[in-house]
């Protein structure tokens, strides 16, 4: 762009280091949510360049569903060491030991019970506010969300009662108990997202680009056999060239058939797509209300 | 209705090449086919995947009749698609190869006006859309004159459903004369452009029309990839909001021992190592010894960049002060006047305490008068109301607890701007926007000039 202009990804790192900056002053207590997927790995990057030379002043905050891919949390690991952050996991499993988060009986899948996980991990450390790697282009609840993004006593999002945020004057007061969840890269577009990583360099972890696993064709997805999901009757099992283009839970991310293989594949690949990205999201096609339902229970 | 195929060709750039962001809200009374209109920019763009549109079918099967409506893909919430409205901003993106577009979409219920300021605050350019047979109504007054009041560079004011009225050039003219009556009102409008659309068809949408001879401007996608953006950021003055002090504590490179940091967005202006500044409200001067990126040393930096300066002075500096250029001096004062746009339930009153947020610093505040307030069916000020309700805008005067330095909103929609905070419920109830200050800021020592 001309000297005194930026372009699209300067302006949206300028956007987000703002607001990171904004937490970091106007919170007691933030924590940073880093699962080790593409989006928080963006925000830990916009975490450095807030507030380096100085350490990044927030821990980092995993829920661990127990279905976590086992690739994402060794990058998770490595990358909050390389860091030099404080990396906090809160399980599931423990959890539902606790009698904190409730099964639903015969659902296998984790997502809901992230939730409770959530935010006992937030009473816990007396967390007042929380940033998480959600974007508006995700999905049409996340398309009404305000950057700080205002929870009640039981972390609860009220979609037609939000703050209104009018320029970059973010009001970041809560009282105690109440939380604030705040989302930097709202405007931020898939490919924005890795048009980023790779003007960054960043790294990502291996399960993003294209492998060989043997997957199941089950609802017209992909999905990669393990201990957790193992083959139904008459399912043939099938060795595939795959990557993953979201990372939920290891039994409802589907794989999707890609030979990308580097940063400027899979740019051309999202350029190309058809589908949504998390259109091979299992959690998402439960119901058209799916994720505003979730989130007004305290899903970030 | 069922879209018909889409006429671009290319797909979003893979933007090996820097594009540019353009920022812009769509506002309407209700049934104006603002949804409509934004449905019709994404699905012709091809940002519309094929599960979005899966579930479109869906939700028709389900719920309309076999009807596909574009307006599903933005109201997002259930009782918006049950109700048929739209409550809340929804942020909408897509991308041409051209530009990449943020739209804020904000509704246009009466009740839901500071949706709308809240959309538009950030926005390069307005669309306002007109029912092409209802002309301008009340509402279209409203969103005209809130788009002017918060200064959006550019307006598109899209006269739509054009089909309902034959393609007639007579009325598109007597709604383009109707809004011209208006306009000259208003404060601040220089760039306001008349476009006849069907957003439902997608005529002059996207490509342009063969319906419309009579018309010889661009399409409205075509404006808005085109339009001129890059002055739409003050380059003038000088303005670094102090947001956060870095310091780093018991840094691991010695180098870093002495490092102290002033963090911020730059507000306005462009700054260069070596630059005379002065650090505001205390009014101590100093020079900027460096621009620290995490990508190494800058020379300069310039609005809105993200940047931390060291000075070459060790002074007192904190959150909520502002570094500044020596020319052209914003106003340091505690005794404000604004116009406000007032969003809360509860009514604006005089003598009220509330916090006032501008820039990074927050002070109590008390409104000590409601001069007037917009009357918006003929868009005069009535002097001395009572109260301002709920998407009521008026001048108001304000009293902080201690001053706070800042320019006109006309300058400088950064650091002229403000929300007020109520206490206790801590719900944003105003957005301001400040009149110019009494005088510039006036320093004390005599060796000012450097």
């Amino acid at each position: 762009m001309s000297a005194y202009h930026l372009d699209h990804l300067e302006y949206l790192e300028t956007e987000a280091i703002h607001i990171m900056r904004e937490v970091a002053a106007e919170f007691e207590r933030p924590a940073l949510l880093f699962s080790g997927g593409k989006d928080s790995i963006c925000l830990l990057r916009l975490a450095e360049k807030a507030f380096r030379p100085s350490e990044i002043p927030m821990p980092f905050l995993n829920v661990d569903t127990g279905h976590h891919f086992p690739e994402l949390n060794e990058f998770r690991d490595r990358r909050a060491k390389e860091l030099n952050g404080k990396l906090i996991v809160r399980k599931v499993e423990d959890a539902i030991k606790a009698g904190i988060a409730v099964p639903t009986p015969g659902e296998i899948s984790r997502n809901k019970l992230q939730i409770p996980t959530l935010l006992n991990a937030i009473e816990e450390f007396q967390f007042d506010c929380a940033i998480g790697g959600a974007r508006r282009d995700e999905e049409k609840a996340r398309a009404k969300e305000r950057f700080f993004s205002f929870r009640d006593g039981f972390g609860q999002w009220d979609p037609k009662n939000q703050r209104p945020e009018i320029w970059n004057l973010y009001n970041a007061r809560v009282n105690m108990g109440e939380n604030m969840r705040v989302f930097p890269l709202s405007n931020w577009t898939e490919m924005d997202v890795w048009e980023y990583i790779r003007k960054e360099k960043l790294e990502v972890p291996n399960i993003y680009f294209s492998h060989e696993r043997e997957c199941v064709l089950r609802h017209g997805q992909w999905l990669p056999v393990t201990d957790l999901l193992p083959p139904k009757e008459k399912e043939r099992v099938e060795t595939k060239i795959v990557r993953v283009r979201t990372i939920g839970d290891i039994i409802s991310t589907g794989m999707v058939e890609s030979p990308a293989n580097s940063h400027d594949d899979i740019i051309a690949e999202i350029a190309a797509a058809r589908v949504t990205e998390r259109g091979s999201r299992a959690d998402d096609k439960a119901s058209e209300a799916a994720m505003e339902d979730r989130k007004k229970e305290g899903y970030f | 209705m069922t879209p018909s195929p889409s006429l671009i060709s290319d797909l979003p750039s893979t933007a090996h090449h820097p594009v540019e962001i353009l920022r812009f809200n769509t506002c309407g009374s209700v049934d104006d086919g603002k949804s409509t209109l934004i449905g019709r920019l994404l699905y012709d763009s091809k940002s519309i995947m094929e599960d979005q549109m899966e579930a479109l079918e869906r939700s028709a099967d389900i719920t309309g009749g076999g009807e596909i409506n574009l307006a599903n893909l933005t109201d997002g919430l259930r009782s918006e698609r049950e109700q048929g409205i739209t409550i809340d901003v929804a942020y909408r993106y897509f991308a041409t190869p051209r530009r990449k577009f943020i739209i804020a979409d904000t509704p246009g219920h009466v009740q839901y006006t500071r949706n709308m300021v809240t959309g538009a605050s950030t926005a390069n350019l307005s669309i306002v859309l007109v029912d092409a047979r209802h002309g301008v109504i009340e509402q279209s007054r409203r969103h005209t004159y809130i788009s002017a009041l918060l200064g959006i560079p550019h307006i598109i004011i899209a006269v739509n459903k054009m089909d309902l009225v034959d393609w007639s050039e007579e009325r598109f003219l007597e709604i383009r004369d109707q809004f011209e009556s208006f306009l000259p009102r208003l404060d601040v409008l220089h760039d306001v452009k008349f476009i006849p659309i069907s957003a439902l068809n997608g005529d002059n949408v996207v490509t342009t029309s063969d319906k419309t001879p009579w018309y010889q401007g661009p399409n409205l996608l075509g404006h808005l990839e085109t339009v001129h953006i890059a002055s739409d950021w003050n380059l003038n003055n000088f303005r670094l909001p102090v947001q956060w002090v870095n310091r780093p504590e018991n840094p691991r490179d010695e180098s870093l021992h002495d490092f102290r940091g002033i963090s911020g967005q730059i507000a306005g202006g462009i700054v260069k190592k070596g630059d005379h500044v002065l650090v505001l409200p205390s009014g101590y001067k100093a020079t900027v010894k460096d621009i620290w990126t995490y990508g190494g040393s800058i020379d300069e930096a310039f609005c809105p960049q993200s940047v931390t300066i060291q000075l070459e002075e060790d002074i007192d500096i904190s959150r909520g002060d502002i570094v500044v250029g020596i020319d052209d001096l914003p106003g340091v004062e505690s005794d404000l006047r604004a116009r406000v746009c007032w969003m809360n339930q509860k009514p604006l009153t005089k003598g009220r305490k509330y916090f006032l947020k501008q820039g990074t610093q927050t002070v109590q505040a008390m409104v000590t008068a409601i001069d007037s307030k917009v009357n918006f069916e003929n868009l005069k000020m009535e002097p001395e109301p009572a109260e301002l309700a709920v998407n009521d805008i008026g001048e108001v005067k304000i009293k902080t607890a201690r001053s706070i330095v800042y320019d006109a909103y006309q300058t400088n929609r950064l650091t002229g701007s403000f929300i007020l905070i109520e206490q206790g419920t801590n719900q944003t109830v105003a957005a301001g926007m400040l009149q110019p200050p009494n005088a510039a800021f006036n320093p004390e020592f005599t060796d000012y000039t450097i």
